[in-house]
């Protein structure tokens, strides 16, 4: 079966809902964190945030102007029958140029020794996460990321004999050493082992879990819950100006470490938590999993 | 914490009112500017150049917005949120000094010389929610002129018209004050409990 035009059609109707209204899973977090916050300044930011996504979401707005750097995760089922895999990525290229002028997003592909492309494409941009996984679906999540964010995201090379506690300080110190800049309330996506490259590229993917949801492992999960609780307690607030919700959730990840190393990768995300994703099955069929979007 | 209109042009006596935490709205002329604008600026006044706009009394916000263009060739703002105040901090004060704006709004905080510029002469900086794009369009009634347009869209001199544009946190005053500062403060004072939740000391 040929899937290049589906996933055009599809990836686009991605990148637009992503940009303009918030998973449900962000959307809770957010108002929760409304109702327990006891802090007036802190109080007020949340609610600006709120009554700017549900603007956005309403009027079918980029809910920020940074409507980031493009990027898909695409996941291919072994057992997919898929004629023109070759043509995938020119199709989510395509998807990303008719957004950037419809929707419409900002501009945000820069060649570092040139000029802005105009149109959110260029050498290696979009990026596309590749990966073969059991079954026979295609599945698509379109993650446009922010650049106050990831600027703030970082790899470190720790020594193993600091152990997980001393990861876990490096996590505290650095959304300490971060506070209003990534835009919080963030999600920290955090993880350690593998590689420099392996540890960011686990940590980026928690920001794909729903908002919240724990590690499977309850260690883990413990950790987790620990680290999101050391962070608001730092009281860096929403945006850096004072209160309790400085982070929404921590979510991490490992691999399998060297001997010699500990690699710790943080990747943080703003406030807009945003992402929609899309399956497609066999018989041509498209499910979104984040948005309620009509063909 | 009060919460306080204020109408362009804003008088230094108006804006010596207002308070570290207070809410301000403001209607009237808010005009874009990030670093490629404020340079232009200055480089104007040092050169005796007359500028588009007399800034004095004006909000100045650090911005780089999605704008589109209609068939009439009329400007239409999509989002327009904050941009990261601290890169201006290298000229932020001269500006003040130069120009006489009486709120600066932007994200993340500036430092010290800012706070003493708005000391000296009468203005505040007042932060906007980070990524709090479409509150930002939606306050735009029109979009009065744009200036600079050869340093591209995002770092042209737009001039807006507002109404009840914010909210807007007061994070720096005219008495020295300083937000920012006294939340890393209370941060570095919190760091030890911090750390106790996770089990570590130092």
């Amino acid at each position: 079966m040929e899937y290049a035009p589906i996933v055009e059609k599809v990836a686009f109707n991605l990148m637009k809902y992503a940009a303009t209204v918030l998973p449900d899973s962000a959307v809770k977090a957010l108002k929760d964190a409304y109702k327990y916050e006891s802090n007036s300044v802190a109080k007020s930011q949340l609610e600006a945030i709120i009554k700017n996504f549900e603007t956005g979401a309403k009027f079918c707005i980029p809910m920020c102007q940074d409507t980031g750097i493009h990027i898909y995760y695409v996941e291919v089922g072994a057992d997919c029958p898929i004629d023109d895999l070759g043509k995938i990525k020119d199709a989510l290229i395509n998807a990303s140029r008719r957004a950037t002028k419809e929707v419409p997003m900002r501009p945000n592909a820069v060649d570092p020794f040139g000029s802005n492309s105009g149109d959110n494409t260029g050498r290696f941009i979009p990026w596309i996460n590749w990966e073969v996984v059991p079954g026979d679906k295609l599945k698509i999540v379109a993650f446009p990321k922010g650049g106050g964010s990831e600027n703030m995201s970082t790899v470190k090379m720790l020594k193993p004999g600091v152990g997980i506690k001393g990861v876990m300080k490096e996590v505290l110190d650095w959304m300490i050493h971060a506070a209003g800049q990534p835009c919080p309330p963030t999600v920290v996506g955090v993880a350690i082992g593998g590689g420099a490259d392996i540890a960011i590229k686990l940590a980026k993917k928690q920001l794909m879990r729903p908002v919240g949801q724990p590690h499977p492992d309850k260690n883990i999960a413990e950790i987790e819950r620990k680290l999101k609780e050391a962070i608001n307690t730092t009281g860096i607030g929403p945006m850096g100006l004072g209160g309790n919700t400085t982070c929404l959730a921590v979510h991490m990840d490992y691999a399998y470490r060297h001997p010699a190393s500990l690699p710790l990768g943080i990747a943080v995300q703003c406030w807009a938590a945003r992402q929609s994703g899309a399956e497609i099955a066999p018989d041509g069929k498209v499910t979104y999993l984040h948005h309620n979007i009509k063909e | 914490m009060a919460i306080v209109k204020l109408q362009t042009p804003i008088s230094e006596e108006d804006v010596r009112k207002v308070k570290v935490g207070d809410i301000i709205y403001i209607s009237g002329t808010v005009y874009l500017s990030r670093d490629e604008a404020h340079l232009r600026a200055l480089e104007y006044a040092k050169e005796g150049k007359k500028l588009p706009l007399d800034f004095e009394g004006l909000a100045l916000f650090h911005c780089g917005p999605i704008v589109k263009q209609d068939e009439k060739g009329e400007w239409h703002v999509v989002a327009a949120g904050p941009t990261t105040s601290s890169r201006m901090e290298i000229f932020e004060d001269k500006y003040i000094e130069q120009f006489k704006v009486r709120v600066v709004i932007g994200k993340g905080g500036m430092f010290e010389r800012t706070t003493a510029a708005m000391k000296k002469v009468g203005a505040v900086y007042g932060a906007f929610t980070g990524g709090a794009a479409v509150l930002a369009a939606k306050a735009v009634k029109k979009v009065k002129g744009v200036e600079w347009l050869d340093l591209g869209t995002p770092e042209a001199l737009w001039i807006f018209e507002v109404e009840e544009f914010g909210p807007l946190t007061v994070a720096i005053d005219t008495h020295g004050n300083n937000l920012f500062k006294e939340v890393s403060q209370k941060v570095e004072s919190n760091r030890k409990k911090a750390y106790e939740i996770i089990g570590v000391s130092e």
